[in-house]
């Protein structure tokens, strides 16, 4: 058991690595093996919301995109990854239910890759229309380099923008997805 | 969208992230708070006509000491609790440990005067104006400290609040100390730690709700 989660961990942590410095397809699947490890661990912690589940797995994903740039490699990978998981719930649980609802117990501080779970249920919330909220400047550059896979230099092309703006829109686009999330206009 | 979609596009694309934005965020936010809030003293207050004596006195630099090991402890607190899952670790130590030194000479100070100056030795000349103005001069380092954590991820946002506070109220002190004439240890015990306070607690108020993410 010891073994295998350190084995995860040094696997994981490698692919989160790889994927700071700009490798797309190691990053890909690190944020694949991790939704399965975030299902499993939000599934045990969310037996009176199960529907919720899905949803916080999406809303967790997107907060660690957001906030890649504060793990520094020299940390465990698995107390980084809990602590952004716990905020996620505990705001949500918050959101729901108010505070009584943090009586569940959030102990077990390493245990967030002790499990996986790959049966992703359909998520309530669609991240989808809430994209298609944002504004032109931040929505454009989203669909042009995160959903049709186009470059930087060719979405400042088809959209007009310069690269840096391309990049800002992104960025800025992605935190504001998160917070439309977080304030619940879902 | 499915979650797999979602893992797609965020991968997608994604830029590079260089290693280091932690330390380079209050990097700027300390040079520009500290900037802002000597600026602010040398205009508004201006520095004491006497440093240049001052500064051959043991206990000037001993009124610098204090605030600035209090500010080194906030920063080290602030960067950790910036970063998910990072322990605060001795930080809370070395912010006591000024607290408690600065309290140990003033309470030998006192014990060891005359008892007709110990009200003297405690008020000094300018108590009554020390605090606000320590918290005035914090101003500066506050909303750059608090725009630094904005930027990063604590999970502590009330804890977080403070220490983005306390950082910008010993900075604050530090600067005043340029500007403030007493020397007297019972007097830095009791108003420079109130004045440092203000902003503390101001942090950990609003902390709550600038912060989250």
């Amino acid at each position: 058991m010891e073994a295998g989660l350190n084995a995860t961990e040094d696997r994981l942590r490698d692919l989160m690595v790889r994927g700071l410095a700009g490798d797309n397809a190691a990053y890909r699947v690190f944020l694949k093996e991790l939704s399965a490890h975030l299902r499993a661990f939000l599934r045990r912690r969310l037996t009176r919301l199960p529907d919720d589940v899905e949803d916080l797995v999406q809303e967790t994903l997107l907060a660690i995109h957001n906030q890649r740039h504060t793990y520094e490699s020299e940390q465990p990978l698995t107390a980084w990854v809990h602590a952004i998981a716990r905020y996620k719930l505990v705001d949500l649980l918050r959101r729901r239910a108010g505070r009584e609802a943090l009586h569940e117990p959030l102990e077990d501080e390493l245990a967030v890759f002790a499990a996986n779970d790959s049966d992703a249920a359909d998520a309530q919330r669609d991240v989808a229309k809430l994209l298609a909220r944002l504004p032109d400047r931040q929505r454009l550059p989203i669909q042009y380099m995160k959903l049709e896979g186009l470059s930087v230099i060719e979405t400042a092309r088809a959209t007009g923008m310069s690269e840096s703006a391309v990049k800002v829109g992104v960025h800025r686009g992605l935190k504001a997805l998160a917070a439309m999330i977080r304030d619940g206009s879902a | 969208m499915k979650t797999d979609d979602l893992v797609a596009m965020l991968a997608a694309g994604a830029a590079p992230v260089e290693p280091g934005t932690t330390s380079r965020r209050y990097a700027a936010a300390l040079g520009w708070g500290a900037f802002g809030a000597t600026l602010l003293m040398a205009i508004v207050l201006g520095v004491r006509p006497d440093l240049a004596d001052a500064v051959r006195l043991p206990m000037f630099w001993m009124k610098l000491a204090f605030p600035a090991c209090l500010a080194a402890g906030a920063l080290i607190a602030a960067t950790r609790l910036s970063r998910p899952g990072v322990q605060l670790g001795r930080a809370s130590a070395a912010l006591a440990a000024p607290v408690l030194a600065m309290w140990l000479l003033a309470a030998f100070v006192l014990a060891t005067a005359a008892a007709d100056q110990r009200e003297a030795l405690i008020l000094g000349d300018t108590w009554n104006e020390c605090p606000s103005l320590v918290a005035m001069l914090s101003l500066p380092v506050f909303v750059a400290a608090l725009w630094a954590m904005q930027g990063l991820a604590p999970t502590r946002l009330a804890l977080s609040g403070a220490a983005a506070g306390l950082l910008a109220g010993s900075v604050g002190a530090l600067v005043y100390a340029l500007h403030c004439p007493e020397m007297e240890a019972p007097f830095l015990a009791i108003w420079y730690l109130l004045g440092m306070l203000i902003p503390t607690a101001a942090g950990a108020l609003i902390g709550p709700r600038l912060l989250r993410w």
